[in-house]
């Protein structure tokens, strides 16, 4: 069976799940952030996949780009909010941090 | 069996195996490290979508940055006496629950994209690079959008910079 959208669809579907079963089962902060890594990559497969395979041009490899970055972004101002958090509570479990006001 | 479907199983298996090391395994650092190879092989996976740059940037980008801030993250949030840094689980029942929930989102998925025809002629020969149809397009008709990512992507790490301050 040739190599086509399919294949890479059921890719990025099983790093999807795999993303999703690891943000609900873990408790340390920078365990999440990882898994929603994951889930960020697999949406990219996604884009470039149907930037290759489909009638478009190369708009899903731009939109791609676009995720990469906000990724970044999003990875530096998390990681600064954990460190906060672990200077208040000594520890990084996201399930007992219930107070707004450290 | 032709070397693109070899070259894509390889890559699909890397991908795969390492993730499930990122989720099952016990200790952070483990997770860090298999981190590294899921982004390898998206890399990968990307080369052979033919988005070279694409492939390049996810190395510069996860490999380079994200991937050794959360390595950083790892290292400044645990008392580090050994190598053992538990992740913590959320317990037997959250355990099974979202098992099953996610074993059911990956059946309905690949249902969903193997049953759909998507009508797309298949594709087969590369163009050189994609380098220069990326960047004519990021200056002309997403320039707008390019610049506010860029502006944003500043903004994110002065507050980052900000909120990270001792004692602030």
């Amino acid at each position: 069976m040739e190599i086509g959208l399919t294949h890479f669809l059921v890719l990025s579907a099983i790093l999807f799940s795999l993303g999703i079963f690891g943000l609900a089962t873990r408790k340390n902060a920078i365990m999440v952030l990882m898994s929603l890594e994951l889930i960020m990559n697999s949406a990219n497969i996604n884009f470039v996949a149907f930037s290759r395979f489909g009638n478009f041009q190369i708009e899903g490899q731009v939109f791609a780009l676009f995720v990469m970055i906000l990724a970044a972004a999003e990875v530096a101002v998390a990681l600064a909010i954990v460190l906060n958090i672990y200077q208040n509570y000594r520890h990084v479990n996201v399930d007992e941090i219930k107070n707004l006001k450290g | 069996m032709d070397t693109l479907s070899i070259v894509f199983y390889l890559f699909a298996f890397i991908v795969v195996v390492s993730a499930m090391g990122v989720v099952f395994s016990r200790k952070l650092m483990y997770s860090a490290f298999s981190l590294l190879f899921t982004f390898f092989g998206v890399a990968g996976i990307y080369a052979l979508l033919n988005a070279d740059f694409l492939a390049v940037l996810q190395i510069m980008i996860y490999v380079g940055g994200i991937l050794v801030l959360i390595v950083f993250g790892v290292m400044l949030t645990s008392r580090v006496t050994e190598v053992d840094i538990i992740t913590g689980g959320t317990g037997r029942k959250i355990y099974i629950s979202s098992a099953i929930f996610a074993t059911l989102m990956l059946v309905m998925l690949i249902y969903m994209f193997s049953s759909v025809n998507w009508g797309f002629a298949p594709v087969t020969e590369y163009k050189d690079t994609t380098l220069d149809l990326l960047g004519m397009k990021l200056l002309t008709k997403y320039v707008l959008t390019f610049l506010i990512a860029a502006i944003l992507l500043l903004i994110a790490f002065i507050g980052a910079a900000f909120i990270a301050r001792k004692g602030s």
